[in-house]
Protein backbone atom coordinates (compact mmCIF):
# COMPACT_ATOMS: atom_id res chain seq x y z
CA UNK A 1 0.00 0.00 0.00
CA UNK A 2 2.65 2.48 1.08
CA UNK A 3 4.70 1.49 -1.93
CA UNK A 4 1.99 2.38 -4.41
CA UNK A 5 1.39 5.62 -2.59
CA UNK A 6 5.03 6.56 -2.92
CA UNK A 7 4.99 5.65 -6.58
CA UNK A 8 2.00 7.88 -7.18
CA UNK A 9 3.65 10.74 -5.36
CA UNK A 10 6.91 10.41 -7.17
CA UNK A 11 5.91 9.76 -10.72
CA UNK A 12 3.63 12.42 -12.07
CA UNK A 13 3.96 11.07 -15.59
CA UNK A 14 2.72 7.69 -14.47
CA UNK A 15 -0.16 9.30 -12.60
CA UNK A 16 -1.26 11.29 -15.64
CA UNK A 17 -0.80 8.23 -17.84
CA UNK A 18 -3.01 6.13 -15.59
CA UNK A 19 -5.63 8.81 -15.49
CA UNK A 20 -5.64 9.05 -19.27
CA UNK A 21 -5.94 5.27 -19.51
CA UNK A 22 -8.93 5.26 -17.17
CA UNK A 23 -10.58 8.13 -19.01
CA UNK A 24 -10.13 6.39 -22.37
CA UNK A 25 -11.45 3.12 -21.01
CA UNK A 26 -14.50 4.76 -19.53
CA UNK A 27 -14.97 6.73 -22.74
CA UNK A 28 -15.04 3.49 -24.72
CA UNK A 29 -17.58 2.07 -22.29
CA UNK A 30 -19.64 5.20 -22.95
CA UNK A 31 -19.50 4.72 -26.70
CA UNK A 32 -20.55 1.11 -26.28
CA UNK A 33 -23.41 2.09 -24.03
CA UNK A 34 -24.56 4.77 -26.47
CA UNK A 35 -24.58 2.29 -29.34
CA UNK A 36 -26.29 -0.34 -27.22
CA UNK A 37 -28.98 2.10 -26.16
CA UNK A 38 -29.96 2.61 -29.79
CA UNK A 39 -30.54 -1.11 -30.19
CA UNK A 40 -32.16 -1.48 -26.81
CA UNK A 41 -34.74 1.21 -27.45
CA UNK A 42 -36.48 -0.69 -30.24
CA UNK A 43 -39.63 -2.49 -29.31
CA UNK A 44 -41.74 -5.20 -30.99
CA UNK A 45 -44.97 -3.91 -32.55
CA UNK A 46 -47.17 -5.91 -30.18
CA UNK A 47 -45.59 -4.49 -27.00
CA UNK A 48 -47.81 -1.65 -25.81
CA UNK A 49 -46.85 0.91 -23.14
CA UNK A 50 -49.28 1.58 -20.25
CA UNK A 51 -51.78 4.47 -20.46
CA UNK A 52 -50.32 7.96 -20.33
CA UNK A 53 -46.84 6.83 -21.41
CA UNK A 54 -44.82 9.69 -22.85
CA UNK A 55 -43.57 9.41 -26.45
CA UNK A 56 -41.07 6.53 -26.46
CA UNK A 57 -37.86 8.58 -26.39
CA UNK A 58 -39.04 10.74 -23.50
CA UNK A 59 -40.47 7.70 -21.78
CA UNK A 60 -37.10 5.94 -21.76
CA UNK A 61 -35.59 9.00 -20.10
CA UNK A 62 -38.35 9.35 -17.55
CA UNK A 63 -39.07 5.76 -16.53
CA UNK A 64 -36.87 4.73 -13.60
CA UNK A 65 -37.87 1.06 -13.94
CA UNK A 66 -39.34 0.80 -10.44
CA UNK A 67 -42.29 -1.41 -11.38
CA UNK A 68 -44.80 0.47 -9.23
CA UNK A 69 -47.22 0.62 -12.20
CA UNK A 70 -46.92 -3.15 -12.54
CA UNK A 71 -47.75 -3.61 -8.87
CA UNK A 72 -50.73 -1.26 -8.90
CA UNK A 73 -52.39 -2.70 -12.02
CA UNK A 74 -55.43 -4.55 -10.63
CA UNK A 75 -55.55 -6.86 -13.66
CA UNK A 76 -51.83 -7.73 -13.58
CA UNK A 77 -51.40 -7.12 -17.29
CA UNK A 78 -48.14 -5.18 -17.07
CA UNK A 79 -44.68 -6.72 -17.32
CA UNK A 80 -41.23 -5.25 -16.82
CA UNK A 81 -38.82 -5.96 -19.67
CA UNK A 82 -36.26 -8.53 -18.60
CA UNK A 83 -32.71 -8.72 -19.88
CA UNK A 84 -32.93 -10.47 -23.23
CA UNK A 85 -36.46 -9.24 -23.93
CA UNK A 86 -36.82 -7.05 -26.99
CA UNK A 87 -37.71 -4.03 -24.88
CA UNK A 88 -35.62 -1.62 -22.80
CA UNK A 89 -34.69 -3.48 -19.61
CA UNK A 90 -37.01 -2.85 -16.70
CA UNK A 91 -39.60 -0.78 -18.61
CA UNK A 92 -43.31 -1.71 -18.43
CA UNK A 93 -45.43 -3.02 -21.32
CA UNK A 94 -48.44 -5.17 -22.00
CA UNK A 95 -49.45 -7.51 -24.81
CA UNK A 96 -53.00 -6.88 -25.96
CA UNK A 97 -53.75 -10.35 -27.30
CA UNK A 98 -53.10 -12.02 -23.94
CA UNK A 99 -53.71 -9.21 -21.48
CA UNK A 100 -55.23 -5.96 -22.71
CA UNK A 101 -55.70 -2.79 -20.65
CA UNK A 102 -59.06 -2.91 -18.88
CA UNK A 103 -59.25 0.92 -18.81
CA UNK A 104 -59.73 1.50 -15.04
CA UNK A 105 -61.44 4.82 -14.43
CA UNK A 106 -58.98 5.82 -11.68
CA UNK A 107 -55.94 4.79 -13.80
CA UNK A 108 -53.93 3.34 -10.85
CA UNK A 109 -50.82 2.68 -12.94
CA UNK A 110 -50.49 6.38 -13.78
CA UNK A 111 -51.13 7.41 -10.17
CA UNK A 112 -48.37 5.02 -9.03
CA UNK A 113 -45.72 6.43 -11.39
CA UNK A 114 -43.25 8.52 -9.37
CA UNK A 115 -41.68 10.31 -12.33
CA UNK A 116 -44.41 11.29 -14.80
CA UNK A 117 -43.15 8.74 -17.31
CA UNK A 118 -46.85 7.90 -17.22
CA UNK A 119 -48.23 11.40 -17.55
CA UNK A 120 -50.17 12.47 -14.46
CA UNK A 121 -52.08 14.99 -16.59
CA UNK A 122 -54.06 12.04 -17.92
CA UNK A 123 -57.24 12.17 -15.84
CA UNK A 124 -59.73 10.48 -18.15
CA UNK A 125 -58.75 7.03 -19.38
CA UNK A 126 -60.70 7.68 -22.60
CA UNK A 127 -58.12 10.35 -23.45
CA UNK A 128 -55.26 7.85 -23.34
CA UNK A 129 -53.63 6.77 -26.58
CA UNK A 130 -51.70 3.60 -25.83
CA UNK A 131 -51.80 2.64 -29.46
CA UNK A 132 -54.38 2.29 -32.19
CA UNK A 133 -56.46 -0.72 -33.17
CA UNK A 134 -56.11 -1.59 -36.85
CA UNK A 135 -58.27 -4.10 -38.68
CA UNK A 136 -55.20 -5.30 -40.40
CA UNK A 137 -56.33 -8.57 -42.01
CA UNK A 138 -59.40 -7.85 -44.10
CA UNK A 139 -59.03 -11.14 -45.97
CA UNK A 140 -59.57 -13.31 -42.89
CA UNK A 141 -61.87 -11.10 -40.80
CA UNK A 142 -65.13 -13.02 -41.14
CA UNK A 143 -67.18 -9.82 -41.35
CA UNK A 144 -65.75 -9.37 -44.85
CA UNK A 145 -67.14 -12.78 -45.78
CA UNK A 146 -70.60 -11.63 -44.84
CA UNK A 147 -70.67 -13.53 -41.54
CA UNK A 148 -72.11 -11.89 -38.44
CA UNK A 149 -69.43 -11.48 -35.75
CA UNK A 150 -69.07 -7.90 -34.45
CA UNK A 151 -67.26 -9.17 -31.34
CA UNK A 152 -64.67 -6.38 -31.54
CA UNK A 153 -67.45 -3.83 -31.89
CA UNK A 154 -69.29 -5.23 -28.86
CA UNK A 155 -66.32 -5.54 -26.46
CA UNK A 156 -65.02 -2.06 -27.23
CA UNK A 157 -65.34 0.05 -24.07
CA UNK A 158 -65.97 3.11 -26.22
CA UNK A 159 -68.68 1.29 -28.11
CA UNK A 160 -69.78 2.66 -31.45
CA UNK A 161 -67.31 5.55 -31.27
CA UNK A 162 -63.92 3.83 -31.37
CA UNK A 163 -65.27 1.00 -33.53
CA UNK A 164 -68.41 1.46 -35.59
CA UNK A 165 -70.09 -0.90 -38.04
CA UNK A 166 -70.24 0.13 -41.66
CA UNK A 167 -73.02 -1.69 -43.51
CA UNK A 168 -72.16 -2.57 -47.07
CA UNK A 169 -73.85 -4.59 -49.78
CA UNK A 170 -72.90 -8.26 -49.91
CA UNK A 171 -72.14 -8.77 -53.59
CA UNK A 172 -71.62 -12.53 -53.13
CA UNK A 173 -75.13 -13.35 -51.93
CA UNK A 174 -76.65 -10.33 -53.58
CA UNK A 175 -79.21 -9.85 -50.84
CA UNK A 176 -77.36 -9.56 -47.53
CA UNK A 177 -75.30 -6.91 -45.77
CA UNK A 178 -71.66 -6.94 -44.64
CA UNK A 179 -71.18 -5.53 -41.12
CA UNK A 180 -67.69 -4.10 -41.48
CA UNK A 181 -65.97 -2.88 -38.28
CA UNK A 182 -64.28 0.49 -38.73
CA UNK A 183 -61.83 1.93 -36.17
CA UNK A 184 -61.86 5.66 -35.50
CA UNK A 185 -58.57 7.06 -34.25
CA UNK A 186 -60.24 10.06 -32.61
CA UNK A 187 -61.83 7.74 -30.02
CA UNK A 188 -59.71 4.55 -29.92
CA UNK A 189 -57.43 4.37 -26.84
CA UNK A 190 -55.50 1.32 -27.99
CA UNK A 191 -56.56 -0.70 -24.95
CA UNK A 192 -56.53 -3.90 -27.00
CA UNK A 193 -59.76 -5.43 -25.71
CA UNK A 194 -60.82 -5.93 -29.33
CA UNK A 195 -57.58 -7.71 -30.16
CA UNK A 196 -58.00 -10.16 -27.29
CA UNK A 197 -61.64 -10.76 -28.20
CA UNK A 198 -61.07 -11.39 -31.93
CA UNK A 199 -62.38 -14.89 -32.59
CA UNK A 200 -59.75 -15.81 -35.19
CA UNK A 201 -56.78 -18.04 -34.38
CA UNK A 202 -54.61 -15.01 -35.05
CA UNK A 203 -56.40 -11.72 -34.44
CA UNK A 204 -57.48 -9.81 -37.54
CA UNK A 205 -57.73 -6.60 -35.50
CA UNK A 206 -54.53 -5.63 -33.70
CA UNK A 207 -53.29 -2.75 -31.61
CA UNK A 208 -50.10 -1.13 -32.83
CA UNK A 209 -48.05 1.71 -31.38
CA UNK A 210 -49.35 4.98 -32.82
CA UNK A 211 -46.31 5.60 -35.01
CA UNK A 212 -46.81 2.25 -36.74
CA UNK A 213 -50.58 2.46 -37.06
CA UNK A 214 -50.96 5.99 -38.37
CA UNK A 215 -50.16 7.44 -41.75
CA UNK A 216 -49.33 11.09 -42.03
CA UNK A 217 -50.24 13.59 -44.70
CA UNK A 218 -47.36 15.65 -46.11
CA UNK A 219 -46.93 18.85 -44.10
CA UNK A 220 -47.52 20.98 -47.21
CA UNK A 221 -50.75 19.21 -48.04
CA UNK A 222 -54.04 21.20 -47.83
CA UNK A 223 -57.51 19.87 -48.43
CA UNK A 224 -59.25 22.61 -50.42
CA UNK A 225 -62.73 22.09 -49.05
CA UNK A 226 -61.51 22.09 -45.46
CA UNK A 227 -59.49 25.25 -45.96
CA UNK A 228 -62.54 26.84 -47.54
CA UNK A 229 -64.62 25.89 -44.50
CA UNK A 230 -61.99 27.26 -42.14
CA UNK A 231 -61.69 30.56 -44.01
CA UNK A 232 -65.46 30.79 -44.56
CA UNK A 233 -64.91 31.63 -48.22
CA UNK A 234 -63.19 30.34 -51.32
CA UNK A 235 -59.46 30.86 -51.14
CA UNK A 236 -58.88 30.92 -54.91
CA UNK A 237 -60.39 33.47 -57.34
CA UNK A 238 -63.48 31.91 -58.90
CA UNK A 239 -63.17 31.11 -62.61
CA UNK A 240 -64.49 33.89 -64.86
CA UNK A 241 -67.30 32.67 -67.04
CA UNK A 242 -65.93 31.59 -70.41
CA UNK A 243 -67.16 33.48 -73.42
CA UNK A 244 -67.31 31.64 -76.74
CA UNK A 245 -66.97 33.61 -79.90
CA UNK A 246 -69.87 31.95 -81.75
CA UNK A 247 -72.13 33.12 -84.62
CA UNK A 248 -75.46 34.56 -83.63
CA UNK A 249 -78.07 32.06 -82.62
CA UNK A 250 -75.53 29.41 -81.61
CA UNK A 251 -74.39 28.65 -78.04
CA UNK A 252 -72.15 26.11 -76.39
CA UNK A 253 -73.21 23.88 -73.53
CA UNK A 254 -71.16 20.79 -72.60
CA UNK A 255 -73.92 19.05 -70.68
CA UNK A 256 -76.39 19.81 -73.46
CA UNK A 257 -73.77 18.08 -75.66
CA UNK A 258 -71.96 20.75 -77.58
CA UNK A 259 -73.08 23.39 -79.98
CA UNK A 260 -76.71 24.26 -79.77
CA UNK A 261 -78.34 26.26 -82.53
CA UNK A 262 -81.06 28.41 -81.06
CA UNK A 263 -84.47 27.96 -82.74
CA UNK A 264 -83.27 24.70 -84.37
CA UNK A 265 -85.99 22.79 -82.59
CA UNK A 266 -88.72 24.67 -84.48
CA UNK A 267 -87.10 24.06 -87.86
CA UNK A 268 -87.18 20.29 -87.57
CA UNK A 269 -89.48 18.57 -90.10
CA UNK A 270 -90.72 16.25 -87.38
CA UNK A 271 -93.40 17.13 -84.93
CA UNK A 272 -92.53 16.85 -81.26
CA UNK A 273 -95.50 14.52 -80.93
CA UNK A 274 -94.54 11.08 -82.34
CA UNK A 275 -98.24 10.38 -83.12
CA UNK A 276 -98.13 13.14 -85.75
CA UNK A 277 -95.36 11.31 -87.54
CA UNK A 278 -97.18 7.97 -87.36
CA UNK A 279 -100.42 9.52 -88.50
CA UNK A 280 -98.84 11.55 -91.31
CA UNK A 281 -98.89 8.59 -93.80
CA UNK A 282 -102.46 7.90 -92.98
CA UNK A 283 -103.27 11.55 -93.54
CA UNK A 284 -101.54 11.46 -97.00
CA UNK A 285 -103.87 8.69 -98.16
CA UNK B 1 3.27 -13.77 5.27
CA UNK B 2 -0.35 -13.79 6.35
CA UNK B 3 -1.92 -17.23 5.98
CA UNK B 4 -5.30 -17.04 4.24
CA UNK B 5 -6.29 -20.42 5.66
CA UNK B 6 -6.14 -19.20 9.24
CA UNK B 7 -7.73 -15.82 8.53
CA UNK B 8 -10.13 -14.98 11.33
CA UNK B 9 -9.10 -17.89 13.57
CA UNK B 10 -7.63 -15.58 16.20
CA UNK B 11 -10.85 -13.63 16.44
CA UNK B 12 -12.91 -16.82 16.74
CA UNK B 13 -10.59 -18.16 19.42
CA UNK B 14 -10.68 -14.88 21.33
CA UNK B 15 -14.37 -13.88 20.95
CA UNK B 16 -16.19 -17.03 19.82
CA UNK B 17 -17.57 -17.74 16.32
CA UNK B 18 -20.73 -15.70 16.72
CA UNK B 19 -19.04 -12.50 17.89
CA UNK B 20 -16.40 -12.90 15.20
CA UNK B 21 -19.17 -12.92 12.56
CA UNK B 22 -21.65 -10.59 14.24
CA UNK B 23 -21.77 -7.83 11.63
CA UNK B 24 -21.47 -10.25 8.73
CA UNK B 25 -24.61 -12.01 9.96
CA UNK B 26 -26.38 -8.71 10.54
CA UNK B 27 -25.50 -7.51 7.05
CA UNK B 28 -26.80 -10.69 5.47
CA UNK B 29 -29.99 -10.39 7.51
CA UNK B 30 -30.33 -6.79 6.35
CA UNK B 31 -29.72 -7.60 2.67
CA UNK B 32 -32.00 -10.64 2.63
CA UNK B 33 -34.56 -8.96 4.88
CA UNK B 34 -34.90 -6.03 2.49
CA UNK B 35 -35.40 -8.46 -0.39
CA UNK B 36 -37.94 -10.37 1.69
CA UNK B 37 -39.96 -7.19 2.31
CA UNK B 38 -40.30 -6.79 -1.47
CA UNK B 39 -41.00 -10.49 -2.07
CA UNK B 40 -43.81 -11.19 0.42
CA UNK B 41 -46.15 -9.37 -1.98
CA UNK B 42 -45.55 -11.30 -5.20
CA UNK B 43 -44.89 -14.59 -3.41
CA UNK B 44 -47.40 -14.64 -0.56
CA UNK B 45 -49.80 -11.83 -1.41
CA UNK B 46 -48.79 -9.87 1.69
CA UNK B 47 -47.84 -6.42 0.40
CA UNK B 48 -45.29 -4.68 2.57
CA UNK B 49 -43.13 -2.88 0.05
CA UNK B 50 -44.09 -2.39 -3.60
CA UNK B 51 -41.66 -1.56 -6.39
CA UNK B 52 -37.91 -2.02 -6.20
CA UNK B 53 -34.84 -0.12 -5.04
CA UNK B 54 -35.27 2.50 -7.80
CA UNK B 55 -38.53 3.64 -6.22
CA UNK B 56 -40.91 1.97 -3.83
CA UNK B 57 -43.81 2.42 -1.50
CA UNK B 58 -43.92 0.86 1.98
CA UNK B 59 -47.35 -0.05 3.36
CA UNK B 60 -48.88 2.40 0.87
CA UNK B 61 -47.54 5.41 2.82
CA UNK B 62 -43.76 5.67 2.87
CA UNK B 63 -42.23 6.51 -0.52
CA UNK B 64 -38.50 5.92 -1.05
CA UNK B 65 -36.67 6.76 -4.25
CA UNK B 66 -33.09 6.15 -5.30
CA UNK B 67 -31.51 9.60 -5.72
CA UNK B 68 -28.99 8.28 -8.26
CA UNK B 69 -31.63 6.88 -10.60
CA UNK B 70 -33.83 9.94 -10.20
CA UNK B 71 -30.87 12.21 -10.92
CA UNK B 72 -30.28 10.35 -14.19
CA UNK B 73 -33.96 10.74 -15.07
CA UNK B 74 -33.93 14.43 -14.17
CA UNK B 75 -30.88 14.97 -16.38
CA UNK B 76 -32.83 13.54 -19.29
CA UNK B 77 -35.49 16.15 -18.60
CA UNK B 78 -38.02 14.68 -16.19
CA UNK B 79 -39.95 16.59 -13.57
CA UNK B 80 -40.60 14.03 -10.82
CA UNK B 81 -43.79 13.71 -8.78
CA UNK B 82 -43.92 14.92 -5.16
CA UNK B 83 -43.80 11.36 -3.84
CA UNK B 84 -40.51 10.80 -5.63
CA UNK B 85 -39.03 14.03 -4.26
CA UNK B 86 -40.08 13.16 -0.69
CA UNK B 87 -38.66 9.67 -1.23
CA UNK B 88 -35.34 11.05 -2.40
CA UNK B 89 -35.06 13.45 0.54
CA UNK B 90 -35.68 10.65 3.07
CA UNK B 91 -33.05 8.45 1.42
CA UNK B 92 -30.52 11.28 1.23
CA UNK B 93 -30.95 12.20 4.90
CA UNK B 94 -30.66 8.55 5.95
CA UNK B 95 -27.42 7.93 4.06
CA UNK B 96 -26.03 11.30 5.07
CA UNK B 97 -26.38 10.15 8.67
CA UNK B 98 -25.27 6.51 8.47
CA UNK B 99 -22.78 6.73 5.61
CA UNK B 100 -23.53 6.51 1.91
CA UNK B 101 -21.80 3.25 1.33
CA UNK B 102 -23.95 1.56 3.94
CA UNK B 103 -26.06 1.09 0.81
CA UNK B 104 -23.26 -1.02 -0.64
CA UNK B 105 -22.62 -3.26 2.35
CA UNK B 106 -26.04 -3.48 4.00
CA UNK B 107 -28.57 -3.12 1.15
CA UNK B 108 -27.16 -3.87 -2.30
CA UNK B 109 -27.74 -7.49 -3.37
CA UNK B 110 -24.60 -7.48 -5.54
CA UNK B 111 -22.58 -7.28 -2.31
CA UNK B 112 -23.46 -10.90 -1.57
CA UNK B 113 -22.07 -11.90 -4.96
CA UNK B 114 -18.84 -9.94 -4.64
CA UNK B 115 -18.38 -11.07 -1.03
CA UNK B 116 -18.69 -14.66 -2.21
CA UNK B 117 -16.09 -13.98 -4.90
CA UNK B 118 -13.75 -12.37 -2.35
CA UNK B 119 -14.21 -15.30 0.05
CA UNK B 120 -13.44 -17.79 -2.74
CA UNK B 121 -10.37 -15.78 -3.73
CA UNK B 122 -9.05 -16.16 -0.22
CA UNK B 123 -9.90 -19.87 -0.04
CA UNK B 124 -8.41 -20.63 -3.47
CA UNK B 125 -5.46 -18.31 -3.00
CA UNK B 126 -6.13 -16.28 -6.14
CA UNK B 127 -3.87 -13.26 -6.00
CA UNK B 128 -4.44 -11.41 -9.26
CA UNK B 129 -4.27 -7.65 -8.86
CA UNK B 130 -6.09 -5.22 -11.07
CA UNK B 131 -4.59 -2.41 -13.10
CA UNK B 132 -7.77 -0.45 -12.51
CA UNK B 133 -7.62 2.66 -10.41
CA UNK B 134 -10.12 3.00 -7.59
CA UNK B 135 -11.03 6.36 -9.10
CA UNK B 136 -12.44 4.59 -12.18
CA UNK B 137 -15.82 4.56 -10.44
CA UNK B 138 -15.96 8.35 -10.41
CA UNK B 139 -15.26 8.44 -14.13
CA UNK B 140 -18.03 5.90 -14.55
CA UNK B 141 -20.32 8.04 -12.41
CA UNK B 142 -19.56 11.08 -14.56
CA UNK B 143 -20.18 9.03 -17.69
CA UNK B 144 -23.57 7.79 -16.48
CA UNK B 145 -24.61 11.35 -15.70
CA UNK B 146 -23.39 12.76 -19.00
CA UNK B 147 -25.01 10.07 -21.18
CA UNK B 148 -28.62 11.15 -20.47
CA UNK B 149 -27.63 14.65 -21.56
CA UNK B 150 -26.00 13.78 -24.86
CA UNK B 151 -27.71 10.57 -26.04
CA UNK B 152 -31.40 10.57 -26.78
CA UNK B 153 -33.27 7.64 -25.35
CA UNK B 154 -32.84 8.44 -21.73
CA UNK B 155 -31.37 6.69 -18.75
CA UNK B 156 -28.72 4.73 -20.57
CA UNK B 157 -26.98 3.34 -17.49
CA UNK B 158 -30.17 1.70 -16.27
CA UNK B 159 -30.17 -0.47 -19.39
CA UNK B 160 -27.14 -2.31 -18.03
CA UNK B 161 -26.82 -1.36 -14.33
CA UNK B 162 -26.21 -4.73 -12.65
CA UNK B 163 -27.16 -3.35 -9.23
CA UNK B 164 -30.70 -2.40 -10.17
CA UNK B 165 -30.91 -5.34 -12.56
CA UNK B 166 -30.16 -7.92 -9.90
CA UNK B 167 -32.62 -6.54 -7.38
CA UNK B 168 -35.34 -6.04 -9.99
CA UNK B 169 -34.55 -9.47 -11.37
CA UNK B 170 -35.18 -11.14 -8.03
CA UNK B 171 -38.39 -9.20 -7.38
CA UNK B 172 -39.86 -9.02 -10.90
CA UNK B 173 -38.16 -11.71 -12.99
CA UNK B 174 -34.54 -12.27 -13.86
CA UNK B 175 -34.49 -12.92 -17.60
CA UNK B 176 -30.87 -13.08 -18.68
CA UNK B 177 -29.71 -10.69 -15.92
CA UNK B 178 -27.97 -13.59 -14.18
CA UNK B 179 -25.34 -13.36 -16.94
CA UNK B 180 -24.41 -9.89 -15.67
CA UNK B 181 -24.29 -11.15 -12.09
CA UNK B 182 -22.16 -14.11 -13.10
CA UNK B 183 -19.92 -11.72 -15.04
CA UNK B 184 -19.34 -9.60 -11.95
CA UNK B 185 -18.68 -12.70 -9.86
CA UNK B 186 -16.07 -14.00 -12.28
CA UNK B 187 -14.51 -10.54 -12.68
CA UNK B 188 -14.12 -10.21 -8.92
CA UNK B 189 -12.96 -13.80 -8.56
CA UNK B 190 -10.41 -13.99 -11.33
CA UNK B 191 -9.56 -10.55 -12.69
CA UNK B 192 -9.47 -8.07 -9.83
CA UNK B 193 -9.89 -8.12 -6.06
CA UNK B 194 -12.93 -6.03 -5.14
CA UNK B 195 -13.05 -5.23 -8.85
CA UNK B 196 -16.69 -4.25 -9.24
CA UNK B 197 -17.65 -2.64 -5.92
CA UNK B 198 -14.26 -1.13 -5.17
CA UNK B 199 -13.27 0.12 -8.60
CA UNK B 200 -16.05 0.38 -11.19
CA UNK B 201 -19.55 0.62 -9.74
CA UNK B 202 -20.89 4.19 -10.22
CA UNK B 203 -23.77 3.50 -7.83
CA UNK B 204 -21.26 3.02 -5.03
CA UNK B 205 -19.39 6.12 -6.15
CA UNK B 206 -22.59 8.16 -5.96
CA UNK B 207 -23.43 6.92 -2.46
CA UNK B 208 -19.83 7.49 -1.50
CA UNK B 209 -20.27 11.19 -2.30
CA UNK B 210 -23.61 11.42 -0.47
CA UNK B 211 -22.07 10.02 2.69
CA UNK B 212 -18.75 11.80 2.53
CA UNK B 213 -19.56 13.71 5.74
CA UNK B 214 -21.66 11.03 7.38
CA UNK B 215 -22.04 10.89 11.14
CA UNK B 216 -21.77 7.14 11.68
CA UNK B 217 -18.16 6.00 11.25
CA UNK B 218 -15.98 3.07 12.17
CA UNK B 219 -13.09 4.03 14.43
CA UNK B 220 -9.93 2.44 15.74
CA UNK B 221 -10.24 3.83 19.25
CA UNK B 222 -8.28 0.95 20.75
CA UNK B 223 -5.52 1.24 18.18
CA UNK B 224 -2.89 0.85 20.86
CA UNK B 225 -4.06 -2.74 21.21
CA UNK B 226 -3.27 -3.50 17.54
CA UNK B 227 -0.92 -6.47 17.22
CA UNK B 228 -0.21 -5.91 13.52
CA UNK B 229 -1.84 -9.18 12.44
CA UNK B 230 -2.90 -7.39 9.21
CA UNK B 231 -6.14 -9.34 8.99
CA UNK B 232 -8.31 -6.21 8.84
CA UNK B 233 -6.44 -5.11 5.70
CA UNK B 234 -7.11 -8.47 4.08
CA UNK B 235 -10.79 -8.63 4.90
CA UNK B 236 -11.55 -4.95 4.15
CA UNK B 237 -12.98 -4.25 0.68
CA UNK B 238 -11.46 -0.74 0.78
CA UNK B 239 -8.23 -1.36 2.76
CA UNK B 240 -6.79 2.07 1.97
CA UNK B 241 -9.19 3.61 4.50
CA UNK B 242 -7.80 1.77 7.53
CA UNK B 243 -4.19 2.88 7.73
CA UNK B 244 -4.60 6.58 8.57
CA UNK B 245 -6.86 5.81 11.52
CA UNK B 246 -5.10 2.67 12.74
CA UNK B 247 -1.51 3.84 12.38
CA UNK B 248 -1.96 7.60 12.66
CA UNK B 249 -1.38 7.94 16.36
CA UNK B 250 2.15 9.30 16.06
CA UNK B 251 1.08 11.84 13.49
CA UNK B 252 -1.84 12.84 15.68
CA UNK B 253 -4.40 11.59 13.17
CA UNK B 254 -7.89 10.89 14.53
CA UNK B 255 -8.68 7.20 15.13
CA UNK B 256 -11.98 7.72 13.29
CA UNK B 257 -11.99 6.29 9.76
CA UNK B 258 -12.96 9.39 7.82
CA UNK B 259 -12.61 8.21 4.23
CA UNK B 260 -16.01 7.97 2.61
CA UNK B 261 -14.76 4.89 0.72
CA UNK B 262 -15.38 3.01 3.98
CA UNK B 263 -18.61 1.03 3.60
CA UNK B 264 -19.32 0.82 7.35
CA UNK B 265 -19.60 -2.94 6.92
CA UNK B 266 -17.97 -3.85 10.21
CA UNK B 267 -15.78 -6.62 8.78
CA UNK B 268 -12.76 -5.14 10.57
CA UNK B 269 -14.68 -5.11 13.86
CA UNK B 270 -15.56 -8.78 13.40
CA UNK B 271 -12.11 -9.98 12.44
CA UNK B 272 -10.05 -8.08 15.00
CA UNK B 273 -9.16 -10.33 17.92
CA UNK B 274 -8.06 -7.29 19.93
CA UNK B 275 -11.31 -5.31 19.50
CA UNK B 276 -9.46 -2.36 18.08
CA UNK B 277 -12.40 -1.21 15.94
CA UNK B 278 -15.90 -0.13 16.85
CA UNK B 279 -18.77 1.93 15.42
CA UNK B 280 -18.98 5.49 16.63
CA UNK B 281 -19.82 9.03 15.73
CA UNK B 282 -17.77 11.17 13.43
CA UNK B 283 -17.31 13.86 16.07
CA UNK B 284 -17.57 11.48 18.99
CA UNK B 285 -16.25 12.67 22.33
CA UNK B 286 -14.75 9.24 22.91
CA UNK B 287 -11.95 10.40 20.66
CA UNK B 288 -10.93 13.01 23.22
CA UNK B 289 -11.54 10.60 26.08
CA UNK B 290 -9.23 8.18 24.38
CA UNK B 291 -6.56 10.82 23.95
CA UNK B 292 -6.71 11.73 27.61
CA UNK B 293 -6.58 8.06 28.58
CA UNK B 294 -3.52 7.69 26.42
CA UNK B 295 -1.79 10.60 28.17
CA UNK B 296 -2.64 9.18 31.60
CA UNK B 297 -1.29 5.77 30.59
CA UNK B 298 1.91 7.36 29.41
CA UNK B 299 2.14 9.26 32.69
CA UNK B 300 1.72 6.05 34.66
CA UNK B 301 4.42 4.33 32.64
CA UNK B 302 6.79 7.24 33.17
Amino acid sequence: MSETERKNEINRRQFLGNMLKTACGVGLVGLGLGAYSKRASTMPANYIRPPGALPEEDFLGACIRCGLCVRDCPYDILFLGEVGDEVATGTPYFIARTGPCEMCEDIPCVVACPTNALDHDLKDIEDSRMGLAVLIDQENCIAFHGLRCEVCFNVCPIRNRAISLDMQHNTRSGKHALFIPVVHSEACTGCGLCERACILEEAAIKVFPMHLAKGELGKHYRLGWKEKEKAGKALVTPDTEHRYNLPEGVRYDLQGEGLIIEGEAEETPFSSNPLDTLNSGFMDK
Amino acid sequence: MLDMKTLGNDAIAEKGWFKAHKFLIMRRLSQLGILALFLTGPWLGIWIVKGNLASNLTLDVLPLTDPYVLLQASLSGVVPETAAIIGVVIVLVFYFLVGGRVYCSWVCPVNMVTDLAAWLRRKLGIRTTSQLSRSTRYWMLALTLILPLVVTGGIIWELVNPVSMMFRGIVFGMGAAWVMVLGIFLFDLIVAKDGWCGHICPVGAFYNLIGSKSLLRVNALQRQACNDCMECYVICPEPQVIKPALKGEEKGVSPVILSSDCTNCGRCIDICAKDVFSYGGRYSKTTEVYKRKGEINQGVQA
